[in-house]
């Protein structure tokens, strides 16, 4: 039998684009519009037959595994938990409970994503709107160090470049657009200008900006590669525009001055409201990488990189941050949730997570779950599972099982394994 | 900075996501696609032909972390710039200092490059 599923959300990437139709033929997907490149494997590449759990390279039980899981756990000094935002939220309030029921250090990938702009947040504050505002509202768009149209393929289309909005009658035609970037990107070809900076260069060009918006004389004939005069159009024109988003990425988090690149713009966005309205997003990856940050901080405090070591909370990135932490081998065990770190992290990070006991729960085997103790193989959040995923904009989105559910959820699992810690 | 054995020449590194790479993730992390898509390093092409290397020639880049081999490809990248998709590959490169942050130097690193 088939049936056609509308309004299903794809949980890719930050954009949670809630507009995906999909076929269900026999409890299968078997075909998928309006996804993107990036998310159409989220539907098509899954394979939701139910399989056993493995601990130590065999097949088990799940009871057998859940209670090997609770053992490395118990038995460990200082675990870690980590990853997290490819999970539903309500997963994630589950491994915080864990956390904080053994002691461990939770991180997420956000420590290696927008963890600085977290830093920058707290440090200046952020201007921020959501994605309906900048469809309805924003007539000057400026992408800095990202590159939607390989990372988030959807966003210029649904919520930021090309929507016709409530007074943004015309679409395209009402909006400018800037491109910041280190090299010409393919987001770079869809913008009205591309201002190309030396690489390391991101805090000057904010500064002087800053003190161009301020109208300050700036001597110096170029700034980061980028000439004063090309600079000063550009502070005129976000001052004069109506309503003014910026949009980051991980060219200014991931590069040398990280959370002080960020601090600099989201100074420089709260000082454009002098002028005009300016908002500034983060352009989240994970499909719900933002709701690892809200549920970690409506639980403990703090974004991401908190130790429950001592019984409470405590936020110290650089300190308790998963790379850090696994690369000056202070961990002694580790449960990961929906991430690969052998993948993403430098390679001395990773391959010290195939010295020490961990535990995987994911939809699919990678790198991490290869040489992981335990391996939990659970269902996916938006196509066999139920939850709630936050948008980059912190917008919760409701995820709808799109075909019959056969396999068990992070959160479920994870629920067996408290309950069998707290039996120990 | 400066290593004992030189190899060639210093470029910028910019690691990061493309849709080739984020298809191949799907497929699974040992699948082919996934492989042939995050084991390859764009380069500007002027800087290609003065080091004398072809398109799909297989060149080394070295770090101060580590060294790897891939093949190069033209990119849209600026002259003594090269980028590398995201994964494990790149990230044999990536060293792991995060400044007090966590977060490593994924973007900006400085790297040699000499054809094999």
């Amino acid at each position: 039998m088939k049936t056609v599923v509308e309004n299903v959300t794809c949980t890719f990437c930050g954009c949670l684009c809630d507009d995906i139709i999909v076929e269900v033929e026999d409890n299968r997907i078997a075909r998928v519009q309006r996804v993107c490149a990036n998310g159409r494997g989220v539907f098509t590449d899954y394979d939701p037959t139910p399989r056993r759990p493995i601990v130590a390279g065999r097949e088990v039980e799940w009871e057998e595994a859940v209670s090997e899981a609770a053992r490395i756990l118990v038995q460990a000094d200082s675990p870690l938990i980590y990853g997290l935002s490819s999970s539903a939220s309500e997963a994630q309030m589950k491994v915080v409970e864990l956390a904080d029921l053994i002691g461990a250090i939770i991180d997420t990938t956000s420590s290696v994503c927008h963890g600085p702009t977290s830093l920058a947040m707290q440090a200046v504050g952020e201007v921020s709107c959501s994605l309906g505002e900048v469809r309805n509202r924003a007539d000057f768009l400026i992408f800095w160090g990202c590159n939607p149209a390989a990372s988030h393929l959807r966003h210029f289309e649904r919520y930021s470049l090309k929507p016709k909005g409530r007074y943004i009658p015309n679409g395209r035609k009402d909006r400018h657009m800037v491109v910041v970037d280190v090299r010409p990107t393919a987001s770079a070809k869809m913008a009205d200008h591309f201002i190309q900076v030396t690489p390391g260069a991101d805090f000057e060009v904010l500064t002087t900006l800053r003190a161009l918006v301020q109208g300050k004389e700036i001597e110096a004939g170029a700034v980061g590669g980028v000439p004063r005069i090309e600079l000063l159009e550009l502070a005129n024109r976000m001052k004069g525009c109506r309503y003014g988003v910026f949009f980051m990425g991980m060219g200014l988090t991931m590069s040398g001055a990280r959370d002080y690149n960020v601090s600099e713009l989201f100074t420089l966005v709260a000082e454009l409201n002098q002028y005009t309205r300016f908002s500034v997003m983060p352009m989240r990856g994970h499909g719900n990488v933002a709701g690892a940050d809200q549920v970690l901080t409506w639980q403990s405090g703090y974004p991401f990189a908190v130790s429950f070591a001592r019984g409470y909370p405590q936020y110290s990135p650089g300190e308790f941050s998963a790379v850090d932490v696994l690369a000056r081998e202070e961990v002694d065990a580790a449960l990961i949730l929906a991430s690969d770190p052998v993948a993403h992290f430098p390679r001395v990070a990773g391959n010290q997570l195939k010295r020490i006991p961990a535990i995987v729960l994911d939809p699919m085997m990678n790198l991490t779950s290869e040489s992981a103790q335990v391996f939990f193989p659970t269902g996916s959040y938006g196509v066999d599972a139920a939850g709630t995923c936050y948008r980059m904009d912190n917008v919760p989105i409701r995820l709808r099982e799109v075909i019959a559910p056969m396999r068990p959820t992070d959160e479920a699992i994870l629920g067996q394994i408290i309950e069998e810690i707290k039996r120990c | 900075m400066q290593w004992r054995n030189s190899l060639g020449e210093n470029f910028i590194l910019i690691t990061g996501r493309t849709v080739k790479q984020a298809a191949g993730l799907h497929k699974g992390k040992d699948s082919d696609a996934y492989r042939r898509a995050t084991a390859l390093v764009e380069m500007n092409a002027a800087d290609m032909a003065r080091l004398g290397i072809g398109e799909g020639q297989m060149v080394r880049l070295r770090s101060a972390t580590g060294q790897v081999e891939m093949p190069a490809h033209t990119g849209t990248v600026p002259s003594k710039m090269v980028f590398v998709p995201m994964g494990p590959v790149a990230n044999s490169l990536i060293g792991p200092e995060t400044e007090g942050t966590g977060m490593p130097s994924f973007k900006g690193l400085t790297v040699e490059i000499e054809p094999i």
